[in-house]
């Protein structure tokens, strides 16, 4: 070795964490007031490669601490301890409308960290790295359990938390692409909850009948939930995101057999025809489809769907007699879905029935529909192919990154807490108050 | 600390016990570790949330070893008036640790009872986690009688994500390599353990993981022929290292354990072909200088076990080598001449090492190293009331195991020392203070041949 060796020390701690846990990421041994880039790399399984990096100085110490230190360039500026995570993007040459979801959860995202020479912001594969490590991201906690669920024609898939339980019980539904998305169980397990996630619009059954589901479908995940041995069966809530909200509203306030202890409903709308199988749902916005309108880059707006919101009842779910805490989150810039005015429509219900006192609203400005786990990527637009329609098209989701990002890590943590209360007890309000 | 007496505890049992079980059949508490995945040298926060206030409960810790025995540990706590137990800043009152102890659920396990004897826990399938099982049980005393309200599982890690385990067969060396993460090259670590318990590589595992290319050197396995061959073979396995692509050749130390410390000054004081700032550095670890020249490792264990009947007995019958051993090194002529090394040294003893005068191997050394005007490159750690093996922190100590004498199918129970307490602090300790040496000399030092 002829020249001076400075080895730079890279750590991510912790190196293996849950996907909403945060990490430190540490430089030391920098050369004091050297201009260096840290960026993550990572591949997802459908072979896409996605990117973020930010562009820092080392102080008089010679380190840079991501979650102290700001970034004054790249993907994120400014102070950001997960920027390397929710401000991923695809590199550059991938294909537009590109969305991050892990299907096998039963492994872990890895990403790959790297500190560079320099404030870089291209041609990242033709450097070399002074110093890189590899960070695990897992959406289940060690000793989480995956059960797939078919009982009673059901396609599911059931994460019960380690430990003898019984555990307070979740229902999990997503929204119009259908599918069985398991992610969002696997991590609220390992917060504690025996969670089902199921595929109601794609279902095994719906596939070889060519038939949607009724609303017996969701009360059989109910019931399935419920006699679990490990599952608390008095304790159960459901989360709906999307259209996954209509079915979680309709089933809190009518269903004659599902009794939940609580409800989130994320970027969604309590407009519907009243007592209408999933199908009438989907006929009935269907019905309203000439008011999709496109933005400039052509990219799909269906929030105006469901608007204006009706004043006639039988096409909203009397949300005055739900019996149980709602959580609603919102996204302000929601092209989706108007969620925001249904929200506001909910509060007007509640207030007149008397049953506000149950209502919680998250409303976050600059956020849109997808409001996902935490650092995970943003997506403003992607491609969607959803039940209704054949081909695939570009949808407009909403958003600006860095607010969405803020309101995605706010409203997971929110949304656990209130979970955690509703569900775990609330004999000691300040229990989990240090959340 | 304040003591919990008795007959309150009982009643205070009793009383919780009731209102935990009509809890059960609504929900029980909430048990968490963070980070539930972690290296085995990073501490967890484990918190029991959702418990009646003031209840006595038992937090379990349980793990199911390779060699298939059973360890446990646990501490008997009291929840607050929030219904919390925080095993990070709450007070043990009994249990296999007490007092405010972090980590005391991992350090202070041992073999269950009715157990083997004399048993020892080491990982060898290091690419695999330690699977750590943690419950919380209602009641202190008889917290066994009863199943768990709640319980999490750990992932205790020799290997941080992305680092790569090499099987090396090179000239002869045998062995195994660890490669960190990232573009490389590294500074590198020799690892070499003690007598016989052949291949070790969990922290050979986890000097990679900080950082180090690191080499576990199996060195007893081969029968070597003579002195000078068995020397050979340390220094090629030496320079197969640092030869490595992936290594810093003028960054590489040594780190040995008990006769592995032996290896460490052996090859330091006498190799030729090991040029001036290679080994960049030494750590001894229970430091043992005694190699009677022209001797192989093994011919000198058999000469160490022609004194076996000075071996002083305890009152469990386990044998202590450490008396004979001061006998032994008192003759300078069966020592390595550690007067001879250049490079910066670290020595970590334990007090109350009952296996082999270490500490006074340790003064010997310091001795020497002043005597030729040298001093300045001994750092060391002597620690109070720790015994021989001084492993990374969180591992279990054991005073004494089972241990089969070389060549011999005699097997005995050998007396290492040390008091679990302070052992234990002596692991976290040393092990922080290790890494930051190694730091200093394989990774801040500017290279020797730096342009001015």
């Amino acid at each position: 070795m002829q020249l001076s060796l400075r080895l730079k020390c890279l750590s991510v701690q912790p190196s293996r964490g849950l996907m909403d846990e945060k990490f430190i990421v540490l430089v030391q041994n920098a050369l004091p007031g050297s201009q260096l880039t840290i960026r993550a790399l990572h591949q997802c399984e459908d072979g896409h490669s996605w990117e973020a990096f930010g562009h820092y100085t080392a102080d008089t110490t010679g380190t840079i601490n991501v979650s102290e230190d700001p970034s004054i360039g790249g993907t994120y500026s400014g102070v950001e301890q997960m920027g390397l995570l929710w401000s991923f993007r695809p590199i550059p040459g991938s294909k537009s409308g590109l969305r991050m979801r892990k299907k096998n959860i039963q492994t872990p995202m890895e990403v790959t960290i790297s500190v560079y020479q320099g404030h870089q912001t291209e041609g990242f594969a033709d450097l070399v790295p002074l110093s890189g490590v590899a960070v695990e991201r897992w959406y289940m906690a060690p000793g989480v359990r995956r059960i797939p669920v078919t009982e009673g024609g059901l396609t599911a898939a059931l994460f019960l938390p380690s430990g003898p339980g019984p555990f307070p019980g979740l229902l999990d539904l997503w929204g119009g692409g259908g599918q069985l998305v398991e992610y969002r169980a696997a991590l609220l397990a390992s917060h504690g909850f025996a969670s089902m996630a199921i595929d109601y619009l794609t279902a095994k059954i719906t596939m070889e009948t060519g038939k949607m589901v009724d609303n017996q479908y969701f009360e059989t995940a109910y019931r399935v939930l419920q006699q679990h041995p490990q599952v608390c069966g008095s304790k159960i809530a459901m989360i709906g995101l999307s259209f996954g909200t209509s079915i979680t509203l309709k089933m809190a306030v009518y269903s004659e057999v599902i009794k939940l202890s609580a409800a989130v409903c994320i970027s969604g709308s309590h407009v519907q025809p009243v007592d209408g199988s999933v199908e009438e749902i989907l006929r009935f916005f269907q019905k309203n489809g000439e008011k999709t309108r496109f933005s400039e880059k052509n990219e799909v707006i269906w929030r105006d769907l469901l608007l204006p919101i009706p004043t006639d009842p039988s096409l909203k779910v009397n949300v005055g007699r739900l019996q149980c805490p709602l959580l609603l989150v919102v996204g302000e810039d929601d092209q989706n879905w108007p969620s925001q005015e249904s929200a506001l429509d909910i509060k007007e219900m509640m207030a007149r029935a008397g049953n506000s006192h149950l209502l919680t609203v998250l409303s976050y400005p600059n956020a849109g529909h997808l409001i996902e786990p935490p650092y995970t990527p943003h997506a403003r637009s992607s491609t969607l192919k959803t039940v209704e329609i054949e081909e695939k098209v570009m949808c407009l989701w909403g958003g600006q990154t860095v607010e969405h990002s803020r309101a995605q890590e706010d409203a997971w943590k929110k949304m656990v807490v209130f979970l955690k209360e509703n569900l775990y007890g609330g004999r000691n309000p300040t229990s989990f108050s240090h959340l | 600390m304040w003591s919990v007496t008795r007959p309150l505890l009982q009643e205070c049992t009793l009383a919780c016990y009731r209102l935990l079980s009509a809890m059960t059949q609504a929900v029980p508490p909430i048990l968490s570790i963070t980070p539930s995945r972690a290296l085995v040298d990073e501490k967890f926060q484990v918190l029991v949330e959702n418990l009646p206030p003031g209840c006595p409960v038992t937090l379990h810790s349980l793990h199911h070893s390779e060699d298939k025995d059973d360890w446990e540990a646990y501490g008997h706590y009291v929840s607050d008036h929030r219904g919390v137990v925080s095993v990070t800043e709450d007070l043990s009152f009994g249990g296999t640790y007490t007092g405010k102890e972090p980590m005391g659920l991992l350090w202070s396990m041992r073999p269950v009872p009715g157990s083997r004897e004399g048993l020892r826990l080491r990982k060898i399938n290091v690419c695999t986690p330690m699977l750590v099982n943690i419950s919380v049980h209602s009641g202190h005393e008889d917290f066994r009688d009863r199943t768990p309200l709640a319980s999490a599982l750990a992932e205790r890690w020799y290997m941080a994500p992305g680092v790569k385990r090499i099987d090396i067969n090179k000239q002869g060396v045998q062995g195994t390599l660890f490669i960190p993460p990232g573009p490389g090259p590294f500074p590198t670590l020799l690892d070499m353990w003690g007598g016989g318990v052949g291949l070790l590589e969990y922290r050979s595992a986890l000097l990679a993981s900080r950082g180090y290319v690191s080499f576990s050197l199996d060195y007893l396995r081969s029968e070597h022929l003579s002195a000078d061959v068995e020397f050979k073979y340390f220094e090629t396995a030496f320079n197969i290292i640092r030869n490595h692509p992936q290594v810093i050749p003028d960054r590489v130390g040594i780190l040995g354990i008990s006769l592995g410390s032996t290896v460490a000054f052996n090859l330091t004081a006498y190799s030729t072909i090991i040029k001036v700032n290679v080994p960049r550095c030494i750590v001894c670890i229970s430091s043992n200088h005694y190699h009677p020249p022209g001797t192989t490792l093994k011919a000198g264990f058999k000469i160490l076990s022609k004194h076996f009947h000075k071996a002083h007995f305890d009152e469990n019958n386990y044998m202590s080598w450490r008396s004979f051993g001061l006998d032994l090194i008192a003759d300078p002529s069966n020592n390595v001449e550690v007067g001879r090394i250049n490079c910066p040294m670290l020595l970590v003893n334990g007090c109350d090492d009952q296996n082999w005068p270490t500490v006074e191997t340790a003064e010997e050394v310091a001795r020497l190293l002043r005597e030729g005007g040298k001093e300045h490159l001994l750092s060391r750690l002597a620690y109070p009331g720790a015994g021989h093996l001084i492993e990374p922190p969180f591992s279990p100590h054991f005073r004494a195991t089972k241990f089969i004498i070389l060549n011999s199918k005699k097997k005995v129970i050998l007396l290492w020392g040390g008091h679990t307490k302070a052992h234990s602090d002596a692991q976290e300790d040393s092990w922080r203070k290790i890494l930051s040496f190694l730091q200093l000399h394989l990774y801040h030092s500017p290279s020797v041949k730096a342009k001015l």
